[in-house]
């Protein structure tokens, strides 16, 4: 059911559109338009936008409301059968055959065709066919219209300020037509400072065939009783003028018109020149805007002498008609005031709200990410390796190679051990069970923790009290045996010291050779000695191994306090060290077991004693 | 986007290629066309493949650059041999020469053969809102319009299938000739239709058997069609209107207009001119440019220009920095206006486009004194108050006299208050 509107009342305060096209800020200011009007529903019922999900949320003054969208027209039409107005965002190329679907939809009775450079002749079939049917085209290439107080057509009138300031929130008397929309602004301004303001005004396009003609509004608006005048804007190039000029002829407008034709500079132009617009062709003879203001004022319309005093003629014609009663004084509305959008106050510096979130590592919003201030590539610049970008996201510091060396080592040592390990054997089996990479990362990782790669935290922490309190050896061994607790980072299932790991001897070497000074390591190499005459495999570790270098590498930077160490220690760095070098390895495995088919892993039951 | 001129090279080339699919292989046209450019090395002429008939043909030469009446200029060389063709072309070629009021250089000239005719006919296809209209004559020429009682005009409803249009019906030419009149008017119009033609004049053309000879042919195209023809239409060029050899300065805001998002445009009017224009806006300035004309000063408009669609800062600085330096070079003792206009902006912010146009002033400031510059600025739209703050100051600053005006002052007044008072 559509609402039964005069046929002269293309647009009113009940009027619904549908948005063709994802025009989030266009349809944002036909709602902040409705919300200053005090408009009983959205003009907006719905946005026709394949892929863009099934509704967005809009401010309606400060509250928030949805808009539902549909991915094609005729879904939209069918759940919004009283929206007759289709606004038609549309590109020039795809313009033609989405307006030619709604043209043919029984419900929509006005198109709107915003895109400009549609072909000539796609807006001359349109035209046709909208005559065919009895429908109406405003544009192409228009921004569209208004309809004071009650309508407005996408981004027509600019900002809500411009519209405040033109009084466009409430109907005056004037019905207003151009062919321009960048204009509209001015002209609005113009009637409000000198007249009671535009009732309605439609930008018909700048193109040479308009789906609707300067005349065409200008007889619905002869016909409309609340339009008391009429004022138009017309330009050089084209006939359409002259439609108006028969029309006066013939009596069909009594209405006072004032109008002028743009485009009078042409004639100094030294060859024929084409304006901005398609249709505004600076062509001579009956074309000039010269020969078309002169008609014009001949057939009876208010004609300026120059754009100089349009608004005067304007002014003259209102005050006539106001001293004649045909108008009478408008009571103002109060007009609610629209909120600032949050963003646009904080770039103008007006508002302020405490953070959330701090972060001191790295920055996405220059032109590229830096890490720790350092833009991306000057890493590639200066030949930097991964274990610089760890410094400067890790340690924010710029390490020197040696340190760089190091951490990459300890990556790749504790890269990965073997399938059977816990996070290995988890990762795998996830895999199998046919979950994704991450998933099954995630399962694997999920076991580091103090008995599976968190040792080499507990080393760290254990190694570096021991040492720092100045305890010997056999001493700290002593007390830890006290306690009934095994020293994290000594021992190995199979290894010896006459089997040594020889991952321990890399990093052992390397420390020895690169670092200032290696007060862990050598503290834990005493313990070792102590704890081998125990027993053969009591060896330092590899866990323990990375523990106390990774400590002698720090504190031999100079560039950490004694606290910051602590920290390090505490929150986990190196166990960080572990998990980022084993994921390697976990990742490895997921990409092994999907290469090789691996089916779904059942535990044989035979494993399993069941009490 | 707009209707353009096409060569008539190309234009007979275009049918020449399908008018016989058009037409279903009923008509041939003759292709026999060398378009000759200033790159073009005469010597040649004739010497390459398909040329032959150069040789051995009589030809035609004339200037393909969109001006018509050539004939009455004296610049159509009729039945010539190759020789003559090219002492004809290197006569002329990179000369001035002036067509009505315009005077142009010529660059681009179409040699094709002479072919002797009796019959003249005259057709012409153009666009209307509602219909195309086909206007139709045998008594073609140049003089046809003073025989326009034997023109017959067909209107094609916009949509309509020509085969459905009475044509033969509005012919008065012989019956015998009306079937073979009737298919070549339809095929010119499939022609005309599908190749987003708005208008196609041959006048004069004559039909040897079945052999349509277009012996002069004018056309447009729209060029927003390009998009659906760009592959009917190949490597079509559009001219640019003849006479209109642009400056340096001017070709300089072409290409940043070509780079930019956003558009410039810049027209030399009279370099002499006491009053030159910086407005936003396509619309407000062909207003302030008209008005300018209709108070009266038409004579002393130096320029028309344009920025519009949120430039950024170093773009509105460049076009600001050409229009003063063209404006600041030859002294007037009458002093010089320069009109900083527009109308009150959309969304634009207004203080923003400003920036550059106050950073161009700065540099100026010894030159815009010297030449006794009074600025007049007037705009609205976002942030005006702060567009209008800055240039208040700037006046201050430069010493140069700046007045400033927003939107309650209608827009034309800044040009009837600085010029008006002097006259």
């Amino acid at each position: 059911m559509v609402e039964k509107r005069k046929d002269y009342v293309l647009f009113d305060e009940n009027s619904q559109a549908l948005v063709y096209g994802f025009q989030v800020n266009a349809v944002q200011r036909m709602l902040d338009f409705d919300f200053i009007c005090k408009r009983a529903k959205p003009s907006v019922a719905a946005i026709i936008a394949p892929g863009q999900g099934v509704s967005h949320k809009f401010f309606y003054g400060t509250k928030e409301i949805m808009v539902p969208i549909y991915s094609d027209t005729v879904r939209a039409v069918s759940a919004h059968p009283h929206a007759d107005v289709f606004i038609n965002f549309a590109s020039f190329r795809s313009a033609y055959s989405t307006s030619v679907e709604a043209l043919n939809i029984k419900s929509i009775r006005t198109i709107v065709i915003i895109a400009e450079g549609v072909p000539e002749r796609r807006a001359r079939e349109l035209i046709a066919l909208a005559g065919k049917l009895g429908k109406h085209v405003i544009g192409p290439a228009t921004v569209g219209g208004i309809a004071a107080g009650a309508f407005r057509i996408g981004n027509t009138a600019g900002t809500i300020e411009n519209i405040v300031s033109s009084k466009l929130y409430r109907p005056g008397s004037v019905g207003f037509v151009s062919k321009s929309g960048g204009l509209s602004n001015e002209l609005y301004n113009m009637l409000a400072l000198a007249t009671d303001g535009a009732r309605e005004g439609i930008a018909v396009g700048g193109d040479a065939f308009p789906g609707s003609t300067l005349l065409d509004h200008i007889l619905r608006f002869q016909e409309n009783p609340e339009i008391k005048m009429i004022v138009a804007l017309g330009e050089v190039g084209g006939e359409d003028e002259y439609e108006i000029v028969e029309a006066l002829k013939q009596k069909k407008i009594s209405k006072p018109l004032v109008m002028w034709v743009t485009g009078t500079c042409a004639k100094v132009f030294p060859t024929e020149v084409q304006f901005g617009h398609a249709g505004a062709k600076g062509e001579g003879g009956r074309k000039s805007a010269d020969a078309k203001n002169s008609a014009l004022k001949q057939a009876g319309a208010i004609v300026p002498n120059s754009f100089n005093d349009f608004n005067e003629k304007i002014r003259e014609t209102f005050e006539k008609l106001r001293k004649e009663g045909k108008v009478k004084d408008l009571e103002e509305p109060g007009v609610p005031k629209i909120p600032k959008d949050y963003l646009k106050a904080v770039a103008e510096g007006l508002v302020r709200r405490p953070t959330n979130f701090v972060c001191t590592v790295s920055d996405d919003r220059g032109e590229e990410v830096a890490y720790n201030k350092v833009p991306l590539s000057k890493f590639f610049k200066d030949k930097k390796s991964l274990g610089s970008v760890i410094g400067h996201l890790w340690f924010k510091k710029d390490l020197p190679p040696f340190a760089v060396e190091f951490i990459e080592m300890a990556l790749m040592v504790v890269a990965d051990h073997g399938p059977a390990v816990s996070g290995a054997h988890n990762t795998i089996v996830a895999s199998r069970a046919g979950k994704d990479l991450v998933s099954s990362l995630c399962s694997g990782l999920l076991t580091v923790g103090p008995r599976f790669g968190g040792a080499i935290d507990d080393a760290a922490r254990c190694f570096k009290q021991a040492c720092d309190s100045g305890a010997a050896p056999q001493a700290f061994i002593d007390s830890m045996k006290a306690k009934g607790l095994n020293i994290p980072g000594i021992g190995h299932r199979v290894k010896s010291a006459t089997n040594p790991d020889l991952r321990v001897q890399i990093l052992k070497d390397y420390a020895k050779k690169n670092f200032p000074k290696t007060k862990y390591l050598d503290y834990a190499l005493e313990v070792e000695k102590q704890t081998l005459k125990k027993k053969n495999t009591l060896i330092l570790n590899v866990d323990g191994c990375v523990a106390v270098t990774f400590l002698d590498l720090v504190s031999s930077l100079d560039i950490f306090t004694e606290e910051e160490l602590n920290e390090l220690v505490d929150i986990g760095y190196l166990n960080g060290l572990f998990v980022l070098g084993r994921s390697i390895g976990l990742i490895g495995h997921y990409f092994d077991q999907k290469r090789l088919k691996a089916g779904l892993y059942r535990h044989p039951t035979d494993d399993i004693l069941y009490l | 986007m707009a209707q353009c001129g096409i060569r008539e090279f190309d234009a007979k080339l275009m049918l020449a290629r399908n008018l016989p699919k058009y037409s279903s292989e009923q008509f041939s046209v003759n292709g026999k066309l060398v378009l000759v450019t200033p790159e073009t090395d005469l010597k040649k002429l004739g010497k390459e493949k398909g040329q032959e008939w150069l040789n051995d043909s009589k030809l035609v030469v004339k200037p393909d650059q969109l001006f018509g009446k050539r004939g009455k200029h004296g610049l159509i060389l009729l039945n010539a041999d190759l020789k003559g063709a090219v002492k004809f072309i290197e006569d002329r070629m990179n000369k001035q020469c002036t067509v009505g009021k315009t005077t142009g250089t010529l660059t681009h000239f179409l040699i094709e053969p002479f072919v002797p005719h009796d019959k003249e006919y005259y057709v012409t296809i153009s666009t209307e809102r509602n219909n195309d209209v086909i206007f139709f004559s045998t008594q073609g020429g140049v003089d046809v319009e003073e025989n326009w009682a034997s023109v017959v005009k067909i209107e094609v409803p916009v949509g309509a299938e020509i085969e459905k249009i009475d044509v033969e019906g509005k012919l008065k030419i012989p019956a015998g000739e009306k079937k073979k009149v009737a298919s070549f008017i339809r095929a010119l119009y499939k022609f005309f239709v599908e190749f987003g033609f708005t208008f196609f004049e041959i006048n004069p053309a004559t039909i040897v058997g079945d052999l349509v000879v277009p012996l002069d042919v004018v056309a447009r195209v729209d060029d927003a069609a390009a998009f659906e023809c760009e592959e009917k239409w190949g490597a079509l060029e559009f001219p640019p209107a003849f006479g209109l050899a642009l400056s340096k300065e001017e070709q300089f805001i072409q290409s940043l207009d070509e780079k930019s998002g956003a558009s410039l445009k810049l027209t030399l009017l009279n370099p002499n001119g006491r009053v030159w224009t910086l407005v936003a806006g396509g619309g407000a300035s062909v207003i302030y440019a008209d008005t300018i004309v209709d108070l009266g000063f038409g004579g002393e408009l130096a320029n028309y220009g344009e920025y519009s669609g949120d430039p950024n800062t170093e773009e509105t600085y460049q076009y600001a920095k050409t229009v003063l330096d063209l404006m600041t070079r030859k002294k007037h003792v009458k002093g010089k206006v320069l009109l900083i206009g527009g109308g009150i902006a959309n969304f634009t912010d207004v203080a923003n486009t400003f920036k550059g146009i106050i950073q161009a002033l700065r540099e100026f400031k010894d030159k815009l004194k010297e030449n006794n510059v009074r600025i007049f600025v007037r705009r609205g739209g976002p942030n005006y108050e702060v567009g209008l703050k800055l240039m208040k100051a700037l006046g201050a600053e430069l010493g140069v006299p700046i007045q400033v005006f927003g939107p309650e002052t209608h827009m034309t007044k800044i040009i009837s208050l600085s010029l008006k008072k002097e006259s």
